[in-house]
């Protein structure tokens, strides 16, 4: 029987106000021990405030075969950016 | 460098011509700086050479604690013994991160650590010199990670995405690494007659095997241009190793300490120092397995897999029960 620990993603919130970002992974036997893990491993330097485990086979993924269907659409819309509109100067800030 | 001799797998750079429109597009993207995903296409030889070369790496970083754990207990004060076990512990996070980075190429850890533990796979030649006293260890972070430090830079920019991820948060870890050891010689180098003498000794011991990390010379081999090719390498071994000997003479100079090699002079002309080349029948001889600590080494890294299977299994039985016990409660 294979006897390997899973694999969880680490995320973690480095200041108060900014979102968990993904910092790597780890191996432990469950959830709790994954954030303890993780405090060792990435926070060993006042990286972070909060961490998120979650178990690596429980995220789905984007294929990389589907970045065209998926992202190629929103580069022809260009008016979704302030930047497509000129405003006259003399409205002021907008 | 940590990671030394990998075998470039395949038979070397092909033309565009030879290449398949899938290889092609790879190589595009590499030339492009763009980062190569887990998920993306890949030629197997590109993965097999990434799975040595990184396993090896992590195995190095694990390895690497066992000289310097070797002085925690007997570090001279409360504070070199606290930083000494803040920079072991970091060379275990460097090694975690390089063995999650190879895992994402489809080998397992345990893959991993086994083909480490019955001698399939290496870890860098400078882990089977022993450290004798307090000086060697200031001459480890010292030359050593300084070392490590000459290949890690430029790898940030390697090609395999994971791979550059790790080394980013490696590389800024190591400087402390090297300060602190730095900080550990010169306090020696400044002391007593005596306290001097033994970091002399050290670096005397350490500057050859120092230089054999890099690995011989290699600026005529294929595997190595197509390892370059593919951005897993970046300069020669013969550039990095120049580079350190540049950096670290004035560094010895400083401390008023002599590098063990009476033909090193600066040549003005190139702009570098001349310096002799290690005993590579030694290196060979130390890669092979007949360095002063390999039995040790691979002996305390098979004893603490077996001794802690019991904890491995345990805890995993335990996890599985917790879970058994949460799905009946519901
Ligand atoms: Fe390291
Ligand atoms: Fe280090």
């Amino acid at each position: 029987m294979k006897n390997e620990w899973p694999l969880w993603e680490i995320f973690i919130r480095g200041q108060h106000g900014m979102s968990h970002r993904h910092v790597g992974s780890l191996h432990a036997p469950d959830a709790e021990m994954a954030i303890k893990n993780a405090r060792d491993v990435y926070t060993r330097r006042n990286e972070g405030v909060s961490i998120w485990v979650v178990e690596a086979n429980n995220i789905t993924a984007s294929s990389p075969s589907d970045k065209g269907p998926l992202y190629e659409p929103s580069e022809s819309k260009v008016y979704r950016h302030p930047t497509f509109f000129d405003i006259p100067e003399e409205v002021g800030a907008m | 460098m940590y990671a030394q001799m990998i075998k470039t797998a395949g038979t070397g750079v092909k033309s565009r011509e030879e290449m398949t429109e899938q290889e092609r597009a790879f190589q595009d993207k590499i030339d492009a700086d763009i980062k190569i995903e887990p998920k993306d296409w890949m030629p197997d030889d590109y993965r097999a050479t990434l799975i040595r070369q990184i396993g090896q790496h992590a195995h190095s970083e694990i390895v690497g604690q066992l000289p310097e754990g070797n002085w925690i207990t007997r570090a001279p004060t409360l504070e070199r013994k606290a930083i000494l076990l803040a920079k072991v512990q970091d060379e275990a996070g460097h090694g975690l991160y390089l063995y999650c980075a190879a895992e994402t190429l489809g080998v397992s850890r345990d893959e991993l650590t086994e083909m480490l533990l019955d001698g399939r796979m290496k870890y860098s030649s400078i882990f089977n010199y022993p450290t004798l006293n307090w000086a060697d260890i200031g001459a480890v972070g010292w030359l050593v990670d300084g070392a490590a430090i000459m290949n890690q830079v430029p790898l940030q920019r390697t090609s395999y995405g994971p791979y550059s991820r790790a080394m980013i948060r490696i590389c800024k870890e190591e400087s402390f690494h090297q300060r602190q050891g730095y900080d550990a010689i010169r306090k020696m180098a400044e002391g007593t007659p005596e306290q001097r003498k033994m970091a002399q000794d050290a670096l005397n011991r350490f500057w050859y095997p120092a230089l054999m990390m890099f690995g011989p010379s290699d600026k005529d081999s294929v595997h190595s241009a197509q390892s370059m090719a593919w951005k897993i390498k970046i300069n020669t071994n013969d550039e990095l190793r120049q580079k350190f000997v540049d950096q670290t003479v004035p560094q010895a100079e400083y401390l008023g300490l002599t590098i063990p090699d009476p033909d090193l002079k600066w040549n003005e002309e190139r702009g570098h120092y001349d310096f002799t080349q290690p005993d590579w029948s030694e290196f060979f001889d130390v890669i092979k397995g007949n360095g002063p600590c390999n039995t040790d080494r691979l002996a305390a890294r098979n004893k603490a897999w077996d001794d802690g299977r019991w904890v491995r299994d345990g805890l995993l039985e335990h996890a599985r029960k917790k879970r058994a016990r949460k799905v009946a409660a519901e």
